[in-house]
């Protein structure tokens, strides 16, 4: 994530430029060249610290060097032994299982707050702010916390399951509930994020079908299913977009609270990538993850806008 | 209130009524008690001293509350070094991402250069652990790493794109018509922007600043791996420091509480423009 990589404004602005193009008045086309020498800057700077470390990484994938010793070029050698790489294979699927996870489930809750947040109510102002602090706090901070709680002998967690009568749990301790664990705090996390483009999506929607709806005698369930959700799925997809590209990113969290374990349990492609790059200083062989990496968040999220597509084609 | 012959049925109405805002008010708790619940166990666990955070069961209220632990991370662990590194940083990488994203945006927004915007759009999905790898490398080089210079240069990732976006969303919503006028005045394009488009853009720079700010500020990872034991950023300094040197549950959430106390106010005190900044871009579906 960036880190922050939670942005969405990025996809907001991109997809409204892709739906609206509006012809730039001739008045200001005469004057391409005046306005072109605003974005150099910029240009110079994106191109050193983005495009300039982008290239890098493509071209030291396929040389064989660790820092200090000699690069030597071994073509797509790299490539090979990462698709033999059991390791690295199952910290694909690892990060497949906690993006499924991380995705779908706040997307459920985000809209089911939106949906509350949408009535008017006492202290609703408060209460949102409240319920959307989350989303800005330090994830490394977060991560501490809940490391805390996860613990399976102090922890606060493993208190509140036995207040209710459940044995305690071993959460992070236990190879097969790491991940649905981590998942509880990226829940935790990111689902303001959700609500807050579903309540978006919400305020835009019209009242005219309710009324006639109502009229005909509809139900809440029905209001929702037929007019509610159709008119909100371009805003659930956008959430959708974001929330994946954010969750296959996740790093901070899952290093904090696991470092990848127990064993290899919950080491995604970020873990295995950091590493290679950063505890083995094994460059080349960490350049071609950051390609395969790269590969794949574009083909979800060029999968998830092709989706955008269909359901702007059958909502709207 | 009621006619007598309506008391029966208009009970059950009242009942019906009680239970769906009970029912309402029992979902809006279960909707927004872990969000704060977290928050306040994390400034439980800062005020209480290390025999109650071991107890079990757990003690909730700090009694009585200290500031040991707080003092503690800032006079042991040289708290305020790394929370002054991450101003410096942070506040650096943003000031550079207005000067250079400021102008670029209403470039982009008259230009209509949206390959630009794409290529930002692509910047923002690629993981930050990439950028650090031939970044790392080339500090390494020009022995550069360890400094906060290195850890500005990197930060830049984060502000750049996010000043550019919201800068380019933003001069886009502003009318031409002023800055034709002004041209008619004789204006030069620079001119336009100074003066008529940039005194307009004001909240759009608000907003731009203090996410790209809160975004810097939360990065853990370039901090980790870039800095040295001296120029370390607070996420960064509060995990190596902490719990590789100790396993102590009071300063570990006082120092957490440190780090995120600032984004917080940050968000509260802006709270209406960062959720229409980040809600504006995101729902233009």
């Amino acid at each position: 994530m960036p880190p922050g990589s939670n942005n969405p404004v990025a996809l907001g602005r991109n997809s409204a430029a892709v739906a609206a193009p509006r012809p730039p008045s001739a008045f200001f086309a005469r004057r391409r060249r005046n306005y072109r020498r605003f974005i150099i800057p910029a240009v110079v700077v994106v191109g050193a610290v983005i495009v300039f470390p982008w290239m890098f990484t493509v071209w030291m994938s396929a040389f064989d060097w660790k820092i200090g010793s000699v690069a030597h070029f071994v073509g797509f050698d790299n490539y090979v032994g990462l698709a033999t790489n059991q390791r690295f294979l199952e910290s694909i699927g690892h990060t497949f299982y906690f993006t499924l996870l991380a995705v779908v489930l706040p997307l459920v809750l985000g809209t089911i707050a939106a949906l509350i947040f949408h009535r008017e109510f006492p202290m609703r102002g408060v209460l949102r702010a409240v319920f959307t602090m989350p989303m800005m706090a330090t994830p490394v901070a977060v991560a501490l916390v809940w490391t805390m709680m996860f613990h399976p002998q102090q922890g606060v967690l493993n208190y509140l399951l036995s207040l209710v009568g459940l044995p305690p749990s071993l959460w992070v301790y236990s190879p097969t509930l790491v991940i649905p664990s981590l998942v509880m705090v990226e829940i935790w996390h990111w689902t303001p994020l959700v609500m807050l483009i579903v309540l978006g999506g919400l305020a835009a929607l019209p009242i005219e079908p309710y009324e006639s709806a109502r009229l005909d005698g509809a139900t809440e369930w029905q209001l929702f299913r037929y007019i509610t959700l159709p008119l909100i799925a371009p805003f659930l997809v956008v959430a959708a977009v974001i929330r994946t590209i954010d969750a296959v990113k996740a790093f901070d969290t899952i290093y904090v609270i696991s470092q990848g374990g127990p064993g290899t349990a919950s080491e995604t492609i970020n873990l295995y990538l950091y590493l290679q790059a950063f505890a083995f200083y094994n460059v080349g062989n960490a350049s071609a993850v950051v390609v395969v990496f790269f590969a794949i968040i574009l083909a979800l999220a060029l999968l998830l806008l092709h989706v955008r597509q269909r359901t702007r084609w059958v909502a709207m | 209130m009621e006619r007598p012959g309506a008391s029966r049925q208009s009970t059950r109405a009242r009942a019906r009524r009680i239970a769906r805002r009970t029912g309402f008010w029992f979902s809006v708790a279960v909707i927004v008690s872990p969000a704060i619940l977290v928050f306040l166990w994390m400034l439980s666990l800062s005020l209480k001293n290390e025999i109650d955070n071991l107890a079990y069961p757990p003690v909730f209220i700090p009694d009585p509350p200290t500031l040991k632990n707080y003092v503690q991370v800032f006079t042991e662990n040289a708290m305020g070094l790394y929370f002054w590194n991450s101003v410096v940083v942070s506040g650096c990488a943003t000031l550079i991402a207005l000067a250079v994203g400021v102008p670029a945006g209403y470039g982009i927004a008259r230009l209509q250069a949206h390959r630009f915007t794409v290529l930002i759009l692509i910047a923002r999905m690629t993981p930050a652990l990439s950028y650090l790898i031939p970044l790392f490398t080339v500090f390494q080089f020009l022995g550069l790493n360890n400094t906060l210079t290195a850890l500005v240069i990197t930060h830049l990732v984060i502000t750049v794109p996010i000043v550019v976006y919201v800068m380019a969303g933003y001069f886009e919503t502003l009318p031409k018509e002023l800055e034709e006028a002004a041209l008619i005045d004789g204006g030069s394009a620079w001119t336009l922007f100074r003066y008529v488009a940039l005194p307009l853009a004001r909240p759009g720079i608000v907003v731009g600043t203090i996410l790209a700010f809160i975004f810097s500020w939360n990065n853990f990872v370039f901090g980790a791996v870039l800095a040295g034991r001296a120029t370390r950023t607070l996420p960064a300094a509060v995990y190596n420091v902490l719990t590789f040197e100790q396993l102590a549950w009071g300063p570990l959430a006082a120092a957490a509480i440190v780090v995120t106390l600032p984004v917080l106010l940050l968000t509260v005190v802006i709270q209406k423009e960062i959720v229409a900044g980040l809600t504006a871009g995101g729902v233009k579906a």
